[in-house]
């Protein structure tokens, strides 16, 4: 049991990741991440939404007729997301002025259909509540990574602005990496977004290769001795 | 077993769909009047907080419930006036300016005497780390037009300086600035043009 617990949580944060394995939300990725902050911001609320569907999903998945599950998994998400959305604006309104504009982008993030579609409508509830959760964590580190270097090559800074997202207690967290940096504008704008995405995929590829690449020596030295 | 034989048929499938339809729909629609209130006092406090951004000092009036709506060059503007002493002190309205990359929102204060109390862009589309300087958290660019009006700097000096005025231009960016010293020059031009239905004066409408 604690063994495919721990393998939901490792698809869910690198093996399966939503950004760097799947390869799908690359739309609102490449839109949010010119700052870590904002990656951030975007994965949170992403998260939220994704674990509330897979949950919500998982637990009719008895009842959903096959035939049209697609269009039922569309209405429920896109209720949770105007959801989240009227209440982050009515009750966290500072932090809506930030978000605001991202969290109706959450409605196209296939990941989450994805996710209603190919976990939680087979799995049980604490599975999918688990997966929703650490495919959201993953996307978050994602979002967050690319950000983060689109920000210190950009714009030489770190997690700027980090206090109107998460309040004033995390202003630590802003922090300027280049002093007088004057700004490399081509990271900010969207093809800095593609440049990034692809560097730190290929950087993914290559960690997994020699992971295999040292799982496969050690194989041959165990058969031979 | 049965659930499984009533998923096939086409009633329950259509059933199933309405059903979702219908109690999400109830549900939004719950959840929208629970927060409407929330949400109007929220953006209402906005509004007064930019609104005091270029309206320094205080008045004795709701700046929200004092409002007048006039009709500019570029159709109905609506003006938020303060007062004290049940005199008009100063008024905020909008004026929208022609950027490099679509239309640059400003609110604008103005002083009874028509000076310029403050000037904040609302929104904009301009390029970031060229454009962008027009905001005041990149720059203290916006800040140059305070205490200005028609007379100082003069009317033909109210322009960029690349187009021989005073007002400083970005490097890589001209056409920005342009559009908010044209945006500005022409608010200033509408406060003097209707001055007296601005300011509350000749039985104006109160």
């Amino acid at each position: 049991m604690n063994e495919k617990y721990a393998r939901i949580t490792k698809d869910g944060l690198w093996n399966n990741n939503v950004v760097f394995a799947q390869m799908l939300a690359l739309c609102p990725l490449l839109a949010v991440t010119s700052s870590a902050t904002n990656g951030l911001g975007m994965g949170l609320a992403t998260t939220a939404v994704l674990l509330l569907s897979n949950i919500i999903v998982s637990s009719v998945r008895h009842l959903i007729s096959p035939e049209v599950r697609i269009p039922v998994y569309i209405v429920l998400i896109a209720t949770l997301v105007t959801l989240v959305d009227m209440s982050l604006n009515a009750w966290a309104h500072e932090l809506y002025k930030v978000l605001g504009l991202f969290i109706a982008l959450i409605v196209v993030n296939c990941a989450i259909l994805g996710r209603a579609e190919a976990f939680a409508s087979k799995n049980s509830v604490a599975d999918a509540a688990l997966d929703g959760l650490m495919m959201g964590v993953g996307f978050t580190l994602s979002l967050v990574v690319i950000g983060g270097v689109r920000e210190i090559f950009g714009s030489g800074t770190l997690f700027a602005n980090a206090h109107l997202l998460l309040g004033p207690a995390f202003a630590f967290l802003e922090t300027t990496i280049v002093p007088q940096y004057k700004g490399f504008l081509l990271m900010i704008l969207p093809p800095g977004g593609f440049m990034a995405v692809g560097l730190l995929l290929a950087a993914k590829r290559v960690i997994d290769r020699r992971h295999a690449e040292r799982a496969e020596a050690a194989a041959t030295v165990a058969a031979a001795s | 077993m049965k659930l499984e034989e009533l998923r096939g048929k086409l009633v329950y499938q259509g059933l199933l769909l309405g059903g979702a339809a219908l109690l999400t729909s109830a549900l939004l629609s719950f959840f929208s009047q629970a927060t409407e209130a929330d949400i109007k006092a929220a953006e209402a406090a906005d509004l007064k907080q930019s609104l005091a951004q270029v309206l320094p000092g205080e008045y004795e009036n709701d700046l929200l419930k004092d409002t007048v709506t006039l009709t500019g060059k570029k159709g109905e503007v609506l003006v938020y006036r303060g007062r004290r002493a049940g005199k008009v002190e100063a008024v905020v309205y909008q004026v929208i300016g022609n950027g490099y990359a679509g239309n640059i929102v400003c609110v604008m204060g103005v002083s009874r005497e028509g000076k310029i109390l403050g000037v904040r862009v609302i929104s904009h589309k301009e390029t970031p780390g060229l454009g962008d300087k027009i905001e005041p958290a990149k720059g203290d660019w916006i800040h140059s037009f305070e205490g200005k009006w028609l007379g100082e700097p003069a009317a033909d000096k109210w322009a960029v300086k690349k187009d021989g005025g005073v007002f400083d231009q970005f490097a890589g960016a001209t056409i920005t600035p342009r559009g908010v010293v044209n945006a500005v020059k022409g608010g200033l031009e509408f406060f003097e043009g209707n001055k007296s239905a601005l300011l509350d004066e000749a039985g104006g409408v109160k």
